[in-house]
């Protein structure tokens, strides 16, 4: 991986993070435009959570895996605390695998 | 900075911590399959610490290790991590202030868990504090953890013998569940959730995320937003 590929995603990538934050030093944004942001990095955050659950390489990410996050979000609506929640979350994937589910 | 970590609770700490170690283990992953894909060992360094975005990383170097082009690298990379510019925005209230070299490394640590766990605190002081605190430990762990997986090498197993790839959306989970707190908002990431999954297998990666911005049409029925215009 060329050193130019590097610095372009790192720089790319930057811009993206350094955007957000610059347009608010230009802009006074109103209360409901924050509240909106919040609205759709939660959004996004969901988002991210069902994919990197279900998908991997652009199929279905296997049962284990599924099982693991599925126990994690039971465990989350029965207000577990968050040691536990990731915890069961690993070690629910990873016994289902020593098991041989994928 | 002092009082970044005073500012932060107990509960917060104890997540950060563990966040910590899940995230280390994972980095540690990184760079032993850079390095045993036969990449030099400085080129997961350096990439760690200057794009530190876990799944930009895997992705442009398993593009590279499967012989596509760098070019394809950096695009995939790019697509993935588009998703912070509106995460940016998000927290743009906990970067503000200080000097440039301050702003540029609050911007450098705008990640999932970062966002996740500001966006769930309302005090804006709490805020910034919960996001420092979480960015500085995670950049610290991450990068850490890439050195060694990259000086390791090989040595380093499949994390996903540990269930790890589990852990990050269960850990995104905790966090964002609970400040699902309307039923509007539950609808949007309902709706944005399913949207992203079903378009998974039509565009390429980190797009399905983005399309997940579909969802908000939920609370924009309702909301402020359009209601002004009429």
């Amino acid at each position: 991986m060329p050193i130019a590929a590097i610095f372009a995603l790192a720089a790319g990538t930057f811009a993206f993070r350094r955007a957000g934050p610059l347009l608010a030093d230009h802009y006074q944004f109103s209360e409901s435009a924050q509240a909106w942001m919040t609205s759709a990095a939660t959004t996004l955050l969901a988002a991210l959570i069902a994919t990197s659950t279900l998908v991997q390489d652009g199929a279905f990410a296997g049962w284990a895996r599924f099982a693991g996050v599925g126990l994690a979000v039971v465990l989350v609506l029965a207000k577990a605390p968050f040691p536990l929640v990731v915890i069961a979350a690993a070690g629910t994937t990873a016994v289902l695998r020593q098991f041989g589910v994928a | 900075m002092r009082s970044v970590w005073r500012t932060v609770e107990r509960k917060h700490a104890r997540a950060i911590a563990l966040l910590c170690v899940a995230d280390a283990l994972v980095a540690m992953s990184f760079g032993a399959i850079a390095v045993g894909g036969g990449l030099q060992p400085w080129i997961p360094i350096v990439l760690s610490l200057l794009v530190f975005a876990g799944g930009a990383q895997f992705a442009a170097v398993g593009t590279v290790l499967s012989g596509g082009s760098a070019t394809a690298a950096v695009a995939t990379g790019l697509l993935l991590n588009a998703r912070l510019l509106p995460f940016s925005f998000s927290v743009a209230d906990a970067i503000k202030g200080g000097s440039p070299l301050r702003q540029a490394f609050g911007a450098q640590i705008v990640t999932d868990e970062t966002v996740a766990m500001a966006i769930t605190e309302r005090d804006r002081e709490r805020r910034a504090a919960v996001f420092w605190a979480c960015g500085i430990s995670l950049f610290i762990c991450w990068n850490l953890g890439v050195a060694v997986g990259a000086a390791a090498g090989s040595w380093i197993g499949d994390t996903d013998a540990l269930g790890l790839d589990a852990a990050f959306p269960a850990v995104l989970a905790a966090i964002v569940l609970p400040a699902l707190n309307s039923t509007r908002l539950r609808l949007s990431a309902g709706i944005g959730s399913a949207v992203a999954v079903l378009s998974t297998p039509f565009l390429a990666a980190g797009l399905p995320v983005l399309a997940s911005l579909t969802g908000l049409i939920a609370l924009a029925r309702q909301g402020k937003v359009l209601d002004r215009g009429r």
